[in-house]
């Protein structure tokens, strides 16, 4: 019993075996550094915590140890272990380190059963999409938390989220961080890409896609990007903490108001029994002289309206205004071109 | 399973104490498996593992003490590890943006459990909940259907429903039973056994109408199980025959929105794709309404008929386009 951690050494030898041996470190400090109150200096973790080059008074040992100690520090740190830094007495000749134990744990949570089905049900929105990693993770910190989430009882509801979107992860780490972000952008309707400098606010899903809100750095103004038309790895630039958004801005408010304009009226003359789709949204205003139903539609896209009209072939013939009368005609006179060599 | 990395493990390992702490009676090491995603065989390397860490000294009275009973396991010294570590901030923003995602879906029953869940994370989420989360959701909540096909769902009876079909521009009239609601890429589908297509459907809300409850109980039979919707909920079909399309630049969100079996791209920036249905009308629809960014390949025939319905359009307005030689 009392050679447990003797039999531990040989075991581990191999290359999975050293990984180990780090994980076994990483645990074994952080036990040792929320056990104290007091600040422990390098040299004496150095000494207690198994695992670590021991000093035999050379100089490659002690670089050894410092390299180990500055990357096992940084782990941590990058899981989100609060290390604190800091000396205890005002006699103490160098830093310490300690974790504070009410900064470390997660604090008190009671979830009722109903609570923790909606905690559950609402971590399916990231099932297969980009957060899933840290939703799971979370779960299981409640769980461990003493927190029962009641997978058994099913909702009959299943949000899903898209996965494929590979600017996601840069863009959404640099709005996290609050790091400048650069990235070629491809606009639909520009030849090439051009970069952009932004300073990233968030990401946001809004109706089924993704985009990024942002200050764009060269126009000096609020800006709307969608993920689909970054070109290539966003590359997030200085340092982190580098802005704050604007405290009370609301990210998909800034996406609804950028990618939906104004509302336009459309009337359009249908044939009696056609344009099913279309009379759904209608106002119907009557007939007109030649037998065909009058519609009245309303659109914030009407490039969008103007597709779907087109699509109605002589189904359907737009009255007003003029420039969706010109666009329907625009796209009319492109798929009569169709049949003809390219 | 993949090897985990050292962090992911090590988060774990800080997780394993608490997580069995919680559970003082003890818990299945398979069931812990799973909680944790990880397969038994490294549950059971992590559990050895944490054998091995312990308060400094690391005598036996300092080390973590598990004690095993068959398939059980349990944790007899902590060496101070009680509670989990804080949410890291990815994990409070995962959390919240699903919550407050779900706050927004109108009709929801279990709203007053959603809000107080909220409440109670946000509270423990510290630092990430004050700041703008680095990521929103925002679904269309305007579904005037949704409520009504929850309370189906919820009460287990069939609903009665017209249902608008764009490709063939009718309203269908169908008795179903409802399965369940999915949430995909934003857009809500009912998913249910119909009876008049004697199969499973996905109907999208926003194309159903006048939809009622009936009294009559839900009965989906055995057969009718439900979709995998994980690569979208349009499904391909392997075998039906291919429509070759070319894209032009800004059409190219095609590809990325039905299943599409091969891709090339083109000298002018567009795409070339084949996508395979059975269901001619329904491609005829689609180049039709991306009003001349796609041009059809193949078949010949499909891209005449859409030519000749462009060219009688033409004509209403007044405008006679030349037929195409040859």
């Amino acid at each position: 019993m009392a050679h447990r951690r003797q039999a531990a050494g040989h075991r581990l030898t191999s290359l999975s075996g050293m990984a180990a041996k780090r994980a076994e470190r990483l645990v074994n400090l952080v036990i040792a550094l929320l056990s104290t109150r007091q600040y422990v200096t390098a040299a004496r973790i150095r000494a207690t915590v198994p695992g670590y080059e021991a000093d035999d008074g050379s100089e490659r040992a002690d670089e050894a140890f410092k390299r180990m100690f500055e990357r096992d520090k940084a782990e941590l740190r990058e899981m989100g272990v609060p290390l604190e830094t800091g000396r205890t007495s005002a006699f103490d000749t160098e830093d310490g380190y300690r974790i504070a134990r009410a900064d470390y744990e997660l604090p008190e949570i009671r979830l009722t059963g109903e609570e923790a089905a909606a905690v559950g049900l609402a971590l399916r929105l990231w099932e297969s999409a980009q957060l899933a990693g840290a939703a799971h993770s979370a779960l299981v910190k409640l769980k461990a938390a003493g927190v029962e989430v009641d997978s058994s009882r099913s909702i009959p509801l299943q949000p899903r989220l898209d996965a494929g979107e590979p600017a996601f992860e840069p863009c959404y780490a640099a709005a996290r961080d609050r790091r400048a972000l650069e990235f070629d952008y491809q606009r639909p309707d520009e030849d090439a890409p051009t970069r952009r400098h932004v300073q990233p606010w968030g990401v946001v899903a809004w109706h089924g896609r993704w985009y990024l809100v942002g200050l764009d750095l060269d126009r000096g103004a609020e800006r709307v990007f969608r993920l689909s038309r970054v070109v290539g790895s966003p590359k997030a630039t200085g340092r982190t903490g580098a802005f704050e958004p604007p405290a009370d801005v609301d990210l998909a408010d800034v996406v609804a108001g950028q990618v939906s304009g104004e509302e336009h009226l459309v009337v359009v003359r249908a044939r009696p029994g056609t344009a099913v789709g279309l009379r759904r949204f209608a106002t119907p205003l009557g007939g007109a002289d030649d037998g065909d139903d009058r519609l009245e539609l309303r659109t914030t896209e009407p490039a969008r309206l103007a597709d779907q009209i087109a699509a109605y072939g002589a189904d359907v013939v737009v009255e007003a205004p003029q420039s969706v009368r010109e666009a329907v005609i625009a796209r009319l006179t492109r798929l009569a071109a169709m049949g003809e060599p390219a | 399973m993949t090897p985990t990395s050292t962090p992911d493990r090590v988060t774990r390992l800080l997780t394993l104490v608490p997580y069995l702490t919680a559970r003082p009676e003890g818990v299945r090491v398979t069931e812990a498996a799973r909680d944790f995603g990880v397969n038994e065989r490294q549950l059971r390397s992590d559990l050895e593992l944490l054998w091995m860490c312990g308060l400094p000294g690391y005598g036996p009275g300092d080390l973590i003490d598990l004690s095993f009973e068959g398939d059980w396991v349990r944790v007899t010294f902590t060496a101070g590890m009680g509670r989990p570590l804080r949410l890291a901030t990815d994990e409070a923003v995962a959390l919240l943006v699903a919550l407050r995602t779900l706050l927004e879906l109108p009709g929801l029953a279990e709203r007053e459990a959603v809000s107080r869940a909220l409440a109670k994370v946000s509270a423990v989420a510290g630092h990430a909940a004050d700041r703008v989360t680095p990521v929103a959701v925002s679904v269309d909540a305007r579904e005037e259907a949704l409520a009504v096909v929850r309370e189906g769902l919820e009460r287990k009876r069939a609903l009665h429903l017209h249902y608008y079909v764009p490709t063939r521009d009718e309203r269908t009239e169908r008795t179903v039973d409802p399965m369940r609601l999915l949430l995909v890429d934003g857009k809500w589908y009912l998913e249910a056994w119909c009876r008049r297509a004697e199969g499973v459907r996905l109907f999208r809300l926003d194309r159903v109408d006048d939809v009622v409850v009936l009294e009559e109980p839900a009965a989906p039979p055995p057969q009718a199980h439900e979709r995998d919707v994980d690569n979208g909920v349009y499904q391909p079909e392997p075998d039906a025959p291919a429509v070759r399309l070319r894209l032009s630049r800004s059409a190219r969100w095609v590809a990325d929105y039905y299943p599409v079996d091969s891709v090339a791209p083109l000298d002018d920036g567009g795409l070339g794709v084949t996508v395979r249905t059975a269901d001619l009308a329904w491609a005829r629809r689609l180049v039709a309404s991306l009003g001349g960014e796609a041009r059809v390949e193949e078949p010949a025939a499909l891209g005449a008929e859409i030519a000749a319905d462009a060219r009688a359009a033409l004509q209403r307005y007044g405008l006679t386009p030349q037929t195409p030689a040859g």
